[in-house]
């Protein structure tokens, strides 16, 4: 910090209780940050003092692992990258497909009405079920896992886009219609700014289920990918090397996740 | 809203169209063999898989595996969820300290940590269990920190300064402002519980219904497969149906 900081050099009160650290708005941060902290060394304590190390390895041999087991190995890291190919294919496929069966289906208040009813009945449809037909179908590879991950992150924004096509005003869109807005037009400025939020957050869980879609995949087929790995280190009784892949795709994870937020942010910041 | 959303003859007629179509298609598909019978068996052959299923002995012990697990995983999932939730809930400063790791826990796949609850619990019920609870507990915890923290302050100073008492306010005013956004997450959380059971039976599992569809992928039995697939679908699509009429003529009352 070059620049002076002037909240520290105002006189502090000698007498303030520790408590004060963790107050306001920045404190609750600190708060937050001390919680997580003092968890990962909790958790760290109880694994070298208490826990069975067959299942509970301490995290500072977790993270030993990740570079010396995980990240060196051609072949975990190239089961990595495929995952996240078919996370981002699943998901480049769920937003298109969403988006234009969401815009087919909410476009006109009959269709809707006549649709929407089947959408959320195949929504409702607990989809795990379905996986052994999908690798059964698709096979062993890419195939299952991406169209899996499709199938997941689909429908919540195909949801979300018929849900946020609703609240557009009619009015608008006759204003806009009397005004010689064609399709393009009407939807390019009249339609999408309105449902933005709904939309974003339909993005927001699509994506998360989509990971859950390809991650389920790829915990199925036990022969290849990260399945295989997860397998041969959970039977192996060598749980280090399974922590930290499982560490490492959930670090993935949240990368995706804050992708979709940060541009979430940036596409609503208008309506603040 | 009747206009908005209600439905009339033609919408469903179109729905209903669209079942029969459904059914149709399986049906013309699987009888030209227009699609190889080991992805789509004939609807008979499935309806002559599902009979001998029932039939057998095996079918009732996977459901009641099942089953099991999933009331087992949902009740600890329940119980904590509201337990954490409503403690959260307490302040506005635990509220604003907590509920964002929750969240933060929630948006991360869970599923990616199940190979650990087998490497801890086996690949009995126990491991689906635990997952289904670790799972459903987010909902029931997130929805119950939202539905207590959002009581209106001005309705709890009215009641505070009419002389409520600590038990009255929690049954007078907390508890029916929170009880909808809980509802919703108690149902969230079961549908979430029911998903991940069936999951955690199909990935690694000796017994229960995912299992049973996981083994008869395996061994190329697609009527098999199938019989169970459409008893599962079937089956969460009914409890979909009678949980949002529960809810809805809960909201009316």
């Amino acid at each position: 910090m070059s620049i002076a900081d002037h909240s520290t050099m105002r006189p502090r009160a000698p007498a303030r209780r520790i408590g004060a650290f963790f107050d306001g708005p920045g404190g609750i941060v600190r708060a937050r940050l001390a919680l997580i902290v003092v968890a990962i060394l909790a958790l760290e304590v109880y694994a070298r003092l208490f826990a069975n190390p067959t299942f509970f390895p301490p995290l500072t041999e977790v993270a030993r692992s990740l570079f010396d087991t995980v990240l060196a190995d051609p072949q975990i890291r190239g089961a990595v990258a495929d995952a996240i190919w078919q996370i981002t294919i699943a998901y480049g496929l769920s937003i298109a497909v969403g988006l234009g069966l969401g815009l087919a289906v909410g476009w006109t208040s009959f269709g809707r009405r006549a649709t929407f009813p089947i959408v959320l009945l195949l929504y409702a449809i607990p989809q795990v079920v379905l996986l052994p037909l999908f690798v059964l179908v698709f096979g062993l590879g890419a195939g299952s896992k991406i169209a899996f991950g499709f199938s997941h992150g689909v429908f919540p924004i195909l949801v979300n886009v018929v849900a946020g096509m609703r609240n557009v005003n009619q009015l608008y869109v006759r204003g806009a219609q009397s005004m010689g807005a064609n399709r393009i037009d009407l939807f390019r400025h009249v339609i999408f700014p309105h449902m933005v939020p709904s939309f974003f957050a339909g993005l927001r869980l699509g994506m998360t289920m989509t990971l859950l879609g390809v991650i389920l995949a790829e915990l199925y087929v036990s022969t290849q990918g990260i399945g295989y790995f997860t397998k041969v280190f959970a039977e192996t009784m060598d749980p280090a090397p399974l922590y930290a892949i499982i560490l490492l795709l959930a670090a993935i994870a949240i990368t995706f996740n804050e992708i979709v937020r940060i541009a979430e942010r940036r596409f609503t910041r208008w309506q603040a | 809203m009747a206009g908005k959303d209600g439905n009339t003859l033609g919408t469903r007629a179109i729905q209903i169209g669209f079942l029969v179509a459904v059914g149709l298609v399986w049906w013309a598909l699987a009888a030209n063999r227009m699609v190889t019978p080991l992805f789509l068996p004939h609807p008979e052959a499935v309806w002559r898989a599902f009979a001998r299923l029932v039939s057998g002995g095996q079918f009732w012990s996977a459901v009641g595996v099942t089953l099991t697990s999933i009331v087992q995983a949902y009740g600890i999932a329940v119980v904590c969820g509201l337990a954490v939730g409503y403690l959260v809930s307490r302040s506005r400063y635990s509220t604003r300290l907590f509920e964002p790791l929750i969240a933060a826990c929630f948006a991360v796949p869970i599923t990616l940590f199940f190979p650990i609850f087998i490497l801890v619990f086996g690949i009995g019920p126990a491991s689906k269990v635990a997952y289904g609870a670790v799972y459903g507990f987010f909902p029931v915890a997130l929805n119950t920190i939202a539905g207590f923290s959002g009581v209106g302050a001005h309705y709890v100073k009215a009641a505070r300064s009419m002389g409520a008492s600590r038990a009255q306010m929690f049954r007078h005013v907390l508890l029916p402002a929170a009880f909808p956004v809980v509802v919703t997450g108690l149902r969230i959380s079961f549908f979430i519980c029911f998903a991940s059971v069936l999951g955690g039976e199909a990935i690694s599992s000796a017994s229960g219904v995912g299992n049973n569809i996981a083994h008869a992928a395996e061994l190329m039995e697609p009527a098999r497969m199938f019989a169970w697939i459409v008893f599962v679908i079937v089956t969460a699509i009914i409890l979909n149906m009678v949980v949002s009429h529960v809810e809805s003529r809960g909201r009316e009352h």
